[in-house]
């Protein structure tokens, strides 16, 4: 199996891709934020020290979603005025990538989807509803998320944000939406919510006192 | 990982981490570390931002004007589901309902790999609650829709009222601060509870199991008694109520049993005639004490009913009998008096009847041996002649037995329905919806 493997342009460090659609990546020595151009990595940018967090996964946290198997390999950390959140970026084995988010230990996994007619932020309101893939969704809750910092590899460039508008959609089944503002254009995430032991996780964090 | 790749940087462990009040400098526990939004400093009771590592303050208070303390102390650790979870935060709430405040306990339970749920104690009622993760269905023509359903379960609506938060301790995984105000909504599906609960930010659901009391002292190893339960509880289980359908069922299945029984004795009964005479009140002879002995007769086989018939053709007239059968081997005897009496003519309505020309008794269990009747007639003074026949059969069906024991049956399943359907009205009188105004809303 052939990874794609470069230096850090900053140290010098090897820096390996698990995934071969990943864009961006992090330095684990030097914490520098690295994009795949044609040639070579560039560093964007430098993660400031992310803040203790309790999530009791990390990369390279491995798990089963719907009889698939996946790694984490990457990480968006946001913060809001209620606390923070993960987006942990999963690669899937079947070569797909995914997220799992988990919110005070509320766990979701989605991926991108296609929705028509997106509403722009400005026209949220909490209780619209919305049709996508036949099934209806309700917006419970509009969160102002401030992007706080990044982990191993991901999808996409991301690191130059600041406040983020998401908003999240539940159903009556676990069906979970959300609509993501990080760029001009909406982006929706279809996902559902999945309780911890189904997801089988392995290689979680160890917490001093629990197992 | 090959050999040479520089190692992962772990982040550091968290675990219970020790810091000071910015207030009062009392020690503050931070057991939910990056999970916990607020903490309580347990000595001055400010209110504390747990996200920023200087635990800024969010609300302070001139005095302290109320104090409480937890049933469960924090830190306890339980099992709930199968999961371990820390007692981590504790509020009380209360509503005002015509005047009167009712206050209840929430506990934050907390979990590093599943999370926060809570318990909430009223009067000694427990609910083991979490947060709902699929949205329940109301009716939202409705400001408060009348049912909700969750998973497939209709929950009726109990109770809308707007509850303020009157004291806090230890952390909560949201913003909280003494005089919060929420509308709560319940609708009950006992034994759950499902809440909606409404703030000027978000609109949260919860569903709730109700647990007695000594389940959760057994969960937390809790000394002494957990207090008693006073009252019935919005969605408490009514004691009863699961047993209702298996004793009416019971019912039905011993119903069904007799039922078979008295086919089986109806089909089977020999009705084996034993004695059969006529006897005639001639007029003129005295109206009563001539008493008299039939000729004896034999009880076959084995113990059995016996039925003993009258029939006497009295036309507007009557006859009255005082039998004993008497065994003539033991002397014991069963005393008994039947009318014959038959009335009928004409009126304005037509023709009319009343009584009949025949009547007949059962004797139950009557064991074998040799018999007699000892008959002492009685008729109107002015009788005509009057002919009467007394016939004896053994083995008879006796049908009245099985509507007794139906009649018996029947006592169980009512009583225990009629306790169900006082606790059902119990619960909803402390609702929105007192039983009295559903009856009159259902008559509109």
């Amino acid at each position: 199996m052939t990874r794609p493997v470069s230096n850090c342009p900053n140290c010098g460090a090897k820096v390996m891709f698990q995934w071969s659609s990943s864009v961006q990546t992090v330095c684990e020595y030097c914490k520098s934020i690295l994009v795949r151009t044609d040639i070579d990595l560039k560093k964007v940018g430098q993660v400031a020290d992310l803040p203790p967090d309790t999530s009791p996964i990390q990369l390279n946290t491995e798990g089963i979603f719907r009889d698939r198997s996946f790694v984490v390999i990457g990480r968006i950390l946001y913060q809001y005025d209620q606390g923070g959140w993960n987006e942990w970026h999963l690669m899937m084995n079947d070569g797909k990538s995914a997220w799992l988010s988990d919110a005070q230990e509320e766990y979701t996994v989605s991926s991108l989807a296609c929705g028509p007619n997106l509403p722009s932020a400005a026209q949220l309101q909490v209780g619209q509803q919305f049709k996508w893939n036949g099934d209806l969704y309700s917006l419970s809750v509009i969160t102002k998320a401030h992007y706080r910092g990044v982990q191993g590899e991901l999808p996409f460039q991301y690191w130059d944000k600041s406040d983020v508008t998401f908003a999240d959609f539940r159903t009556p089944s676990r069906k979970f939406a959300t609509l993501d503002y990080s760029d001009a254009d909406p982006v929706l995430y279809l996902g559902e919510f999945v309780e911890f032991e189904d997801l089988k996780l392995k290689n979680l964090r160890q917490f001093e006192g629990w197992s | 990982m090959s050999v040479g790749q520089p190692p992962l940087q772990l982040p550091p462990k968290p675990a219970v981490k020790a810091l000071n009040c910015p207030k009062c400098g009392a020690s503050i526990t931070l057991r939910a570390l990056g999970q916990a939004v607020a903490v309580v400093c347990t000595s001055c009771h400010s209110i504390l931002d747990a996200k920023d590592p200087h635990l800024q303050i969010i609300q302070t208070f001139e005095r302290i004007t109320s104090t409480d303390a937890p049933l469960i102390p924090l830190g306890t650790r339980g099992k709930i589901r199968g999961t371990d979870y820390d007692v981590i935060g504790f509020q009380r709430r209360s509503i005002k309902v015509e005047g009167i405040r009712y206050a209840w306990h929430e506990y934050v339970l907390f979990n590093p790999y599943k999370g926060f749920r809570y318990l909430t104690e009223y009067q000694g009622h427990w609910n083991d609650v979490a947060i709902c993760k699929e949205q329940p269905i109301v009716d939202t023509r409705f400001r408060i829709s009348l049912e909700a359903n969750y998973l497939g379960e209709e929950y009726k609506h109990f109770q809308t009222a707007d509850a303020t938060t009157d004291f806090v301790l230890g952390e909560f995984p949201w913003e909280v601060r003494v005089g919060e105000q929420a509308t709560l909504t319940d609708y009950v599906h006992p034994p759950r509870v499902l809440s909606r609960e409404k703030t000027s930010a978000e609109i949260t659901w919860s569903i709730g199991e109700y647990l007695p009391g000594k389940d959760i002292w057994s969960t937390f190893h809790l000394a002494g008694d957990p207090p008693e339960a006073i009252g019935i509880y919005e969605n408490q289980p009514c004691p009863v109520s699961a047993n209702i359908k298996t004793l009416w069922m019971t019912f039905v299945g011993f119903a069904v049993v007799l039922c078979v029984l008295m086919i089986a004795f109806e089909v089977h009964a020999k009705r084996e005639p034993v004695f059969h005479t006529s006897y005639q009140m001639n007029p003129g002879m005295p109206a009563g004490e001539a008493s008299f002995v039939t000729e004896p007769f034999e009880l076959t086989g084995r113990t059995s009913s016996v039925e003993i018939s009258t029939s006497a053709a009295v036309q507007n007239n009557w006859i009255y009998l005082n039998y004993a059968l008497i065994n003539q081997d033991t002397g014991e005897a069963w005393d008994f008096g039947r009318e014959v009496s038959f009335y009928s003519g004409y009126d304005s309505d037509g023709s009319w009847s009343e009584g009949a020309q025949s009547d007949s008794v059962v004797v139950p269990s009557v064991p074998a041996g040799h018999y007699y009747l000892r008959i002492e007639p009685e008729v109107d003074r002015n009788h005509p002649r009057i002919v009467y026949t007394v016939e004896v059969k053994r083995d008879v069906p006796v049908l009245g037995f099985y509507g007794i024991g139906f009649l018996a049956l029947l006592i169980p399943p009512i009583l225990l329905t009629w306790r169900s359907l006082s606790f059902e009205r119990a619960r909803w009188a402390e609702s929105d919806h007192p039983p009295s105004a559903i009856l009159k809303t259902e008559s509109d």
